[in-house]
């Protein structure tokens, strides 16, 4: 996209290029917000489903202390102490439907709003640009994910599975990793061609949602796939959540941070960056 | 016998499209059931301490059966819900096929034969790979495709039925949270019902899946009994026979012109 | 000519506006002035870079050359601040399906961070406007199309834009559809909403436009008012004769000013239809049918192109 500018906008400082080469203007016009009263809107008369995904984590919380934990009586914890199982995988589960939740948000919704309902192209007629858009849409899947989690954070205090003032911070951290997921999978839908490819989401989040130590320790995996294990973003989101609960806290868990805050902060701006192109062009 | 060719036609329709369009089912029908046993049979399963609980069988090859039928039940109800508004909304296929001499009760022949299949297929290549992964208990479990297939579609035809009567997908997200979510959790694929609180069991009685599981398992370990084994079957074939009944009822209410 | 003359101001001004996709030259190097108040047309097939040249008005698509003001700013610096002041009507209607009709008008209105009380009167306003008052609570899926049209046209007021532009706005709707949507484009133009219309229809361009642009491929082909452009480019009026299909058309250029030969007819012009008529008959030309009209701007399109324009 070659376009004329102002000899004058040329040389603009050292330090304000550089935002601008991220951000141009016209891709944000601070009204991020609005859209997140439009979910609202639309969700207004559909609370019953937005409670309702509560209700899966929940079942699964259930099912570990009626079943699975039967089988196992303890696992060995973060700092390698035995806890009890469904106290393992609790926090797991924590960090894996902060994960489901956004990506599905970011994903199925945006694509079908960007590619069917050209909800973002009426959007852009006004003073909103690409990232007010991808702001508000990450914004909106985190309400609602801030919403499960506090519930989960609640069932798990119920069921006694909650072993430290800590766990407080596993609600922000859930919006975090949220937000990182969310960013992350809105970036990749701006690249699919058609419900076709959304498979290849499936093909992301299902192992990982299956082997990033959810169910059982990193031990269980020999060497090699411990180090394959270990890269996953889930595996980082687990380990967080787990200390947290469980009130084993380092300052290594400071890097669990750092690792979601890169991600989230690459993906907003790759998201709006992407829209905006395809949808300015 | 006319009827038998005309649903035919409605099978192959099906299977041109997936023809086309098989990348896209492969990750759910095929490699997610796989990893599931990968996950819970050997990872999970590792890290089992008893196994009083399930007779003292391994874990992976308590789970294995059972497993089978939870994903034909699974994929029953995809192909039973969007699917099925998708031909009658979206791609309006069944508008088209019914503007040829075929009716709306061969419509509905055709789609349950396909989904049938479907579910078949699915089955014997998830036993196949369960049997290499050393997740057979025995010999029987070769019998647990088709039950799972019987389960599945006991499951859809009802569905199917549902499914036509509707003009929005909104409640199909009710019908995978508070119905199917349960029912792969507390129909003894996972642990024995008898760890679920005893008001709980008649709800677990009505699902198919839960007398999908019984079959496959009991079949699997050998331990089925002949009459608890024509009470399953007599069960899971009246859901589809009530199912059919309806399907057709509503297809034609909604197809005849 | 009339640049900045007596007080006029131009609200768009492109100087050898060009627009690439890819090696496609979709606008290829155009200059046009809308001026403040009047109604200004975009006429030309499908294809003939409308739609392009309205996007990058509307700043929502940069241009490859050329130069662009739009209210007096330059869209690729102030994009937000031209869209707060210009309203929109996509040629595809893009309404929120998941709200209904005065949800669509008051979450709009947001968008362009209006308070709540105001988009909310103003959706009242609109409503009335769009005579969509009794629809108000409905659901915008079920709408005919020239409701959902209004209700669109309705959505790009909410910010009581200086500049409309509407691309191809009665695409699609029945004939009384139209006429009520021409009345309501003529009420705004009453108001002093400058208008800037797309169109492939001859008849919308004389209705509504004051001034108008001849578009093909890429180009600008004659500009001026529509009588203007007829009398430039066509006579008064135009004798058609309508032969056997496959029959061989007789040589009648002698007859009038200009022939236009399609495939199924002539088309001679001339100022006198009637007396034209008369004097191929005397020649012992017979027609299958014959009919005498007044020129309109199809005709400016076709001796600017040698083609008509909605095939």
């Amino acid at each position: 996209m070659t376009r004329t500018l102002d000899p004058a906008n040329r040389t603009a400082p050292a330090s304000v290029g550089l935002v601008w080469r991220i951000i141009p203007p016209g891709l944000y016009g601070g009204r991020a917000s609005t859209l997140v009263e439009r979910s609202a809107l639309v969700n207004r008369r559909g609370w019953f489903v937005l409670v309702g995904g509560a209700f899966e984590p929940i079942l699964f919380l259930w099912s570990l202390g009626l079943g699975f934990g039967q089988f196992v009586a303890s696992v060995a914890g973060p700092d390698g102490q035995p806890v009890s199982y469904a106290a393992f995988v609790a926090p797991a589960l924590l960090a894996a439907s902060a994960m489901n939740g956004a990506v599905y948000d970011a994903t199925f919704n945006v694509f079908f709003k960007f590619k069917y309902a050209k909800l973002y192209d009426a959007m852009l007629a006004t003073p909103m640009g690409p990232l007010d858009i991808a702001m508000g849409e990450i914004a909106w899947a985190l309400l609602r994910g801030g919403l499960y989690s506090a519930g989960f954070l609640a069932v798990m205090l119920g069921m006694g599975l909650i072993a430290s003032p800590w766990a407080l911070l596993a609600l922000p951290a859930a919006l975090l990793v949220a937000f990182a997921f969310g960013a992350v999978g809105m970036a990749a839908t701006t690249f699919m061609r058609s419900w076709q490819d959304f498979d290849l989401v499936q093909l992301a989040v299902l192992p990982m949602f299956l082997f990033s130590t959810t169910f059982f320790p990193l031990s269980v995996y020999p060497g090699w796939l411990q180090a394959v294990v270990t890269w996953t973003p889930l595996y980082h989101a687990i380990e967080l959540m787990r200390g947290l609960t469980l009130g084993v806290v380092g300052w290594g868990m400071l890097g669990h941070v750092v690792y979601f805050a890169v991600l989230a902060a690459v993906g907003t701006v790759v998201a709006a960056r992407r829209l905006g192109s395809l949808l300015l062009d | 016998m006319q009827t038998l060719r005309a649903s035919w036609f409605g099978f192959e329709k099906h299977w041109l499209w997936y023809r086309r369009n098989w990348r896209a089912t492969a990750v759910s029908s095929f490699l997610s059931p796989l990893l599931f046993l990968v996950a819970l049979g050997l990872g999970f399963g590792s890290q089992v301490q008893s196994t009083a609980l399930i007779g003292g069988v391994p874990y992976l090859q308590y789970l294995a059966p059972a497993l089978v039928v939870i994903t034909a039940v699974q994929g029953a109800t995809f192909e039973s819900t969007y699917a099925i508004m998708s031909s009658f909304l979206w791609q309006k296929t069944y508008i088209g096929m019914v503007a040829t001499p075929i009716t709306p009760a061969q419509v509905v022949y055709g789609q349950v034969m396909w989904i049938g299949s479907q579910l078949f297929v699915r089955s014997v290549v998830f036993v196949v790979i369960a049997v290499a992964l050393g997740a057979a208990g025995g010999p029987g479990i070769g019998l647990a495709v088709l039950f799972a297939t019987l389960a599945g579609l006991a499951f859809s035809c009802p569905l199917i039925a549902y499914s036509a009567t509707l003009d929005k997908p909104d409640s199909f997200n009710t019908v995978f949270r508070f119905v199917l979510m349960p029912m792969t959790l507390f129909t003894g694929a996972f642990f024995p019902v008898s760890q679920l609180p005893n008001w709980l069991l008649p709800l677990v009685w009505l699902t198919p899946a839960w007398h999908g599981i019984e079959l496959a398992r009991g079949a699997t370990f050998g331990t089925l009994g002949l009459l608890p084994a024509l009470g399953h079957t007599a069960y899971l074939v009246a859901m589809i026979a009530v199912g059919l009944f309806f399907s057709v009822r509503f297809f034609h209410r909604r197809l005849a012109v | 000519m009339f640049v900045n003359v007596g007080g006029v101001e131009n609200l768009v001004e492109a100087k050898a506006l060009t627009k690439h996709f890819g090696t496609f030259e979709a606008v290829r190097g155009i200059d046009v002035e809308v001026r403040r108040g009047e109604a200004f047309g975009f006429l030309g097939p499908n294809g003939a870079g409308k739609s392009s040249t309205m996007r990058m008005v509307a700043c929502v698509s940069g241009r490859t050359g050329g130069e662009l003001k739009v209210l007096g700013m330059d869209p690729d610096r102030d994009g937000p601040k031209i869209r707060a002041r210009i309203g929109v009507v996509p040629q595809l209607d893009n309404l929120d399906l998941e709200l209904t009709v005065r949800q669509n008008l008051q979450i709009y209105g947001r968008y362009f961070g209006m308070s709540r009380q105001r988009c909310r009167e103003k959706a009242v306003e609109l409503l009335e406007f769009a005579q969509l008052a009794d629809r108000a609570d409905h659901e915008v899926e079920p709408l005919s199309g020239g409701m959902k049209r209004r209700l669109t046209i309705a959505r790009s007021l909410v910010n009581d834009p200086e500049l409309l532009l509407l691309d191809e706005p009665t695409t699609g709707l029945d004939p009384q559809a139209r006429h009520l949507l021409w009345d309501r484009l003529f009420r705004l133009k009453q108001d002093g909403v400058t208008l800037i219309i797309t169109t492939h229809y001859m008849d919308e361009a004389e209705q509504l436009c004051d001034r108008l642009v001849v578009m093909d491929g890429g180009r600008i082909a004659a500009e001026g008012s529509p009588s203007e452009l007829i009398n430039r480019y066509s006579t008064r009026e135009v004798l058609e004769l309508r032969f056997q299909p496959g029959a061989e058309k007789p040589d009648l250029e002698r007859f009038a000013e200009r022939v236009e030969v399609l495939p199924d007819r002539l088309l001679l012009y001339t100022q006198d239809g009637e007396h034209t008529l008369a004097k191929v008959h005397e020649h012992g030309v017979q027609p299958i049918q014959s009919l005498v009209r007044r020129s309109s701007l199809e005709d400016v399109f076709l001796r600017l192109t040698g083609r008509t324009l909605v095939d």
